[in-house]
């Protein structure tokens, strides 16, 4: 049965995960994200689905539990913001070698260094281009929306265990201190040791009736090593040929077209009411999944639009993915504020205007 | 087999036997390293509790990083100093499973000090293995947090400097200040009587997780005859001599 509520984006992850049936969480405070935890320590999920909660001591401890955990087969997530996700990109290192699953949400805030607590889109790179050593990739989801910021986790973690890596939801300050309504599922059961060491025969949950397993990501033989790279490679084709999400808004008689995501999306949507209304035609890209990233549906509005403006609050992570996509067919600009300002739609169509319109 | 050789490898003559726990790969350890010793110990332990079946052990980074070779268990591979972080995981997922972590002084008592006391602080019931030989085997015998004043490594030739380098640390003493530790010990394998009480301390170990009394540390105090460049015999006259001092032996806790 449905239930609707109203609630910020972050106690909607954590509203989500005790619902969706996670098994553990691991987690260290920081602003602007802090109510995940509490809201899920005063929910006490362990006394109703069984959910392990625990603050670990830094954000280095929380994303090392998760790979114990993952290594268990276990649905496991943490959740930070900047500073502290940085402090993860080891972890997130070992976890995508080792193939484990597991969900990180990064809140994002405004950087570098300790920066600021207001929101902004500033660690997109370090989302999607690796962030940690090595050749990996996560699975980055962005959600515009509390209902996205619900829906998202239990979708990262189908994500994760479908290919054995790590996801994250890639939110910002705006949609996770934001209030919205937000319609839940009913509640799923965790999943049994029974089911997971039946489904997933890769755990460490004790050797009962077959070699033991070992979960790890080092391999000192450059043959091996190279199988095992070539390995993670031909997954991160299949993902980008399989999970690719993303909406178009408006596009049908586009003449320019945004590319935005999370929170700026939601400020596109408005900026597209307002320069339609000054007879602009304007529409937009939302990619859902930054990993893998809307390439072939950007690349094909080359042919259709004048111009494109990638916008958000960053200095500009994503406009070069949006030029790749584009590969120089028409200009492509970037647009947003920074440092925990967030821009407002008619700076976002005066942006337009400037680079596209205005002779 | 010959008939005397029959007669002489009799049930009944049979004083030992390798624990079924350990494989039969050969170890990548240099002769005369303490980690082999260690790892028959903990694989006789899991033998004779008979819970091969129900433990996962987690491996650090350093010599040991390999020991999932040689102890049939289900394992995890840690990041430098992270094993606790991933031990913590694992037990309170599977509380009914028994988990271990398996570390040297780098790993425990450098990089991962703060993922170790907060484990040991929490009281998290599990097994903590630490291998105390005073420098970092695996990279080539650089300076440990655990280096005495005055021995010398490759990143110290001239020999620690306490006032340049700081001083070695006593973590099992930290540890047992720690609320959430029910034992904490320091013992050595460089006698026969010696691995006979390092045994009975990781058996002790790992009783207290069948019992929920908190973490179990076990600090053994090893010879790293490669690193510390001394023939096995003599590495053993070392440690006797100046690391025991140190690092008295013996229980520091037992609760």
């Amino acid at each position: 049965m449905k239930e609707l509520k109203l609630m910020k984006g972050n106690e909607a992850i954590a509203e989500a995960a005790i619902r969706c049936g996670v098994d553990g969480y691991f987690g260290y405070p920081i602003t602007p994200q802090s109510e995940i935890m509490e809201t899920l320590m005063l929910n006490k999920p362990w006394e109703t689905t069984g959910m392990v909660v625990l603050q670990a001591e830094s954000e280095v401890a929380s994303i090392n539990m998760l790979y114990g955990g993952a290594g268990c087969g276990k649905k496991v997530m943490t959740t930070s913001s900047s500073p502290g996700v940085s402090l993860m990109q080891e972890g997130l290192s070992y976890l995508a070698g080792a193939e484990l699953p597991c969900v990180v949400v990064n809140v994002v805030r405004g950087g570098p260094g300790l920066g600021t607590i207001q929101p902004a889109q500033s660690d997109y790179f370090q989302a999607v281009k690796g962030g940690g050593h090595g050749d990996y990739k996560l699975i980055v989801l962005a959600p515009a929306s509390v209902q996205e910021m619900a829906d998202f986790v239990e979708l990262s973690f189908d994500l994760a265990f479908k290919y054995r890596n790590p996801a994250m939801i890639l939110s910002d300050g705006v949609i996770g201190q934001m209030m919205e309504k937000v319609e839940f599922d009913a509640y799923k059961p965790r999943w049994t040791n029974e089911e997971i060491v039946k489904n997933y025969p890769w755990v460490t949950q004790g050797k009962k009736g077959r070699e033991r397993n070992v979960i790890t990501s080092v391999e000192l033989d450059p043959e091996k090593h190279e199988a095992l790279n070539q390995k993670l490679w031909a997954k991160y084709k299949e993902i980008e040929k399989t999970e690719v999400r993303y909406e178009t808004i408006q596009c049908e008689d586009a003449e320019y077209i945004f590319v935005a995501y999370g929170a700026s999306a939601r400020i596109c949507e408005k900026a597209i009411e307002v320069a339609r209304e000054k007879g602009i035609k304007v529409g937009m890209v939302r990619p859902i999944t930054l990993y893998p990233f809307p390439t072939k549906v950007i690349r094909d509005f080359g042919n259709q639009v004048k111009g494109v403006l990638s916008v958000e609050m960053s200095s500009g992570q994503l406009v070069e993915d949006v030029r790749l996509a584009i590969n120089g067919k028409v200009p492509v600009e970037h647009f947003g504020r920074s440092g925990g300002i967030i821009h407002s739609p008619s700076e976002v169509v005066e942006a337009l205007e400037n680079f596209f319109i205005k002779e | 087999m010959t008939e005397v050789e029959k007669v002489i490898i009799s049930p009944e003559n049979l004083v030992y036997s390798k624990p079924s726990v350990l494989t039969d790969n050969v170890m990548h350890y240099c002769p005369g390293c303490s980690h082999g010793t260690i790892h028959k110990l903990i694989a006789e332990v899991i033998d004779e509790m008979g819970i091969q079946e129900e433990t996962i052990g987690v491996t650090p980074v350093g010599c040991s990083v390999f020991a999932y070779n040689y102890i049939d268990v289900d394992w995890q591979e840690a990041a430098h100093g992270r094993a606790p972080a991933l031990a913590t995981a694992i037990k309170r997922l599977l509380p009914e499973k028994y988990v271990f972590s398996y570390q040297g002084d780098g790993d425990l008592a450098a990089i991962g000090t703060g993922e170790a006391i907060h484990a040991c602080n929490r009281g998290e019931n599990i097994v903590m293995v630490f291998v105390n030989n005073g420098i970092y085997g695996m990279t080539g015998g650089q300076m440990a947090p655990t280096t005495l004043p005055g021995m010398p490594s490759s990143t110290c030739p001239a020999g620690r400097d306490a006032g340049r380098d700081g001083h070695p640390i006593r973590i099992t003493e930290i540890m047992a200040q720690l609320p959430g530790t029910s034992f904490v010990t320091r013992q050595a394998v460089h006698t026969a009587a010696a691995v006979r009480k390092t045994k009975k301390a990781l058996k002790k170990a790992f009783e207290n997780q069948t019992a929920g009394k908190g973490t179990s540390f076990i600090e053994v105090v090893s010879t790293c005859n490669s690193g510390w460049k001394m023939t096995p015999v003599k590495a053993n006259e070392w440690m006797e001599e100046h690391m025991f001092a140190y690092y008295p032996l013996g229980d520091v806790k037992d609760l």
